[in-house]
């Protein structure tokens, strides 16, 4: 049964329609940041991201090389676990397809590590598929350090944790392994309209 | 890094309210009686759910600003004009009333005295509130972990746990609290004035030679100034725990 809060009402019209907005969710027009420590700053002459792990043979991108593949423009809503969520954001990034592309694995798993050491686990299928990005511009700018600037991953379909700021490389895995805040308890997949927020949900 | 032993399933419970504090004409502290609730550790929070009769929820994050202490737990609320959520637990919420809520929740912006220090402490308005847990954890400890917490204020009017603060900086051994005020400070304010920018840092934060441990907790841009100043500073970039709080801090 559920418990009322005694005087509560909403106090909003809603801001979204019930098919955009996970349960839990408001929509925020600010673009909070979240982050565990300091934010890291990474020159683009040192910068380079990387798959590593079970792969046919390790591959590696500069700067330089990663913007200069093929680019998408996107526009999604991103869903955090500490309930706001921001609707229509528009990236420009490369899709992970892209620099998958021809790697030969017999791997289901990926960890994301960061610049800084933040990781986070997903399956190789959730970030295939045309479901996700390595993202470096936020609203037409280069994306700013604090939201995971130089790139960041952009895995819109998942709490936005699992969207590594600072990303360095992909680390294909045939075991399953959690990340920084899955180790914490926060959920292994985070699927926000299955309200995954933490571990058991 | 500490990791949770045993991830345990995190289930709502209703909670009743047993004490408030007005601590400052925008901001209460709420007690609650949680059945079940297993501790916590300094500096993790709690998720609040709230139900409308036609069945409109709303969910927010609020730090516990209290050590463990049964079943126990005290978050402190800055009222935000347009926050659903706030409004209702500082405007109408009453002691015997019953909300749902769950936790603990997080577990890296944590201390406890097994941690040692030496701990650094800086807040910004009511992002103290989580730093306050491990400050009275250090005190009620009675440990001789040294703590330097600096509070960044607008005003006067805008400090939270005023009393409290003051007498444990009285009182607590190798404890001093510094307060800042950034927007404007009354005749015969005896703090300081002005941002916490690294040149205030440099003389106020512990050096970073002691490897200390610093806890940064407040608005985003509060977070990431301090935190950046510390970096340039020489502190390990491991070795600052941040955590965002208020309106912009999700």
């Amino acid at each position: 049964m559920t418990f009322i809060s005694r005087g509560f009402q909403r106090r909003q019209a809603p801001a979204a329609s019930s098919d955009r907005l996970p349960p839990g969710q408001y929509v925020t027009r600010d673009f909070p940041v979240l982050s565990a420590g300091p934010t890291p700053r990474i020159g683009l002459d040192e910068w380079r991201f990387e798959i590593i792990g079970q792969v046919d043979r390790p591959r590696g991108w500069s700067w330089q090389e990663l913007t200069a593949l093929p680019a998408e423009e996107v526009t999604v809503d991103i869903h955090c676990v500490t309930k706001w969520s921001k609707l229509d954001t528009s990236w420009r990034g490369v899709s992970l397809d892209t620099v998958l592309d021809g790697v030969e694995t017999a791997a289901d798993q990926v960890m994301a590590h960061s610049y800084g050491g933040y990781t986070t686990n997903l399956p190789l299928e959730d970030i295939t598929g045309g479901r996700a990005w390595i993202a470096y511009e936020y609203d037409g700018e280069p994306l700013a350090a604090e939201h995971g600037g130089p790139a960041r991953l952009l895995v819109p379909h998942l709490y936005f944790w699992k969207s590594a700021k600072w990303v360095r490389a992909l680390e294909l895995r045939d075991t399953d392994e959690p990340g920084f805040w899955e180790g914490y308890g926060y959920h292994n997949y985070g699927d926000p309209w299955r309200e995954q927020r933490y571990s058991g949900d | 890094m500490a990791r949770a032993a045993v991830l345990r399933r995190l289930t709502w419970a209703i909670a009743e309210v047993t004490d408030r504090i007005d601590e400052t004409p925008r901001v209460r502290s709420l007690t609650f009686d949680v059945p079940g609730w297993p501790g916590h550790l300094p500096g993790q929070h709690i998720d609040v759910r709230l139900t409308a009769e036609d069945g409109y929820q709303a969910q927010r994050s609020y730090s516990i600003s209290t050590p463990a202490d049964g079943a126990r737990v005290t978050i402190t609320v800055e009222r935000l004009e347009d926050g659903e959520v706030s409004t209702y637990l500082t405007d109408i919420l009453e002691l015997g009333d019953r909300i749902e809520l769950r936790g603990p929740i997080g577990g890296y912006f944590v201390w406890e005295p097994s941690r040692g220090g030496p701990l650094g402490l800086i807040g910004g308005g009511s992002g103290v509130a989580p730093l306050m847990a491990m400050l009275r954890a250090r005190v009620a400890a009675d440990c001789d972990v040294p703590v330097r917490m600096l509070c960044s204020w607008r005003t006067a009017e805008d400090v939270i746990y005023a009393d409290e603060l003051a007498a444990i900086a009285r009182d607590a051994n190798e404890v001093s609290i510094t307060h800042t005020l950034t927007r404007s400070a009354p005749d015969g304010w005896s703090g300081r004035r002005g941002r916490l920018d690294q040149e205030a840092l440099s003389q106020l934060a512990w050096p970073s030679e002691l490897e200390p441990l610093t806890c940064v907790c407040g608005p985003t841009g509060f977070v990431e100034a301090v935190a950046a100043a510390l970096v340039e500073l020489g502190h390990g970039p491991h070795r600052i725990l941040t955590e965002r709080f208020g309106p912009t801090g999700g």
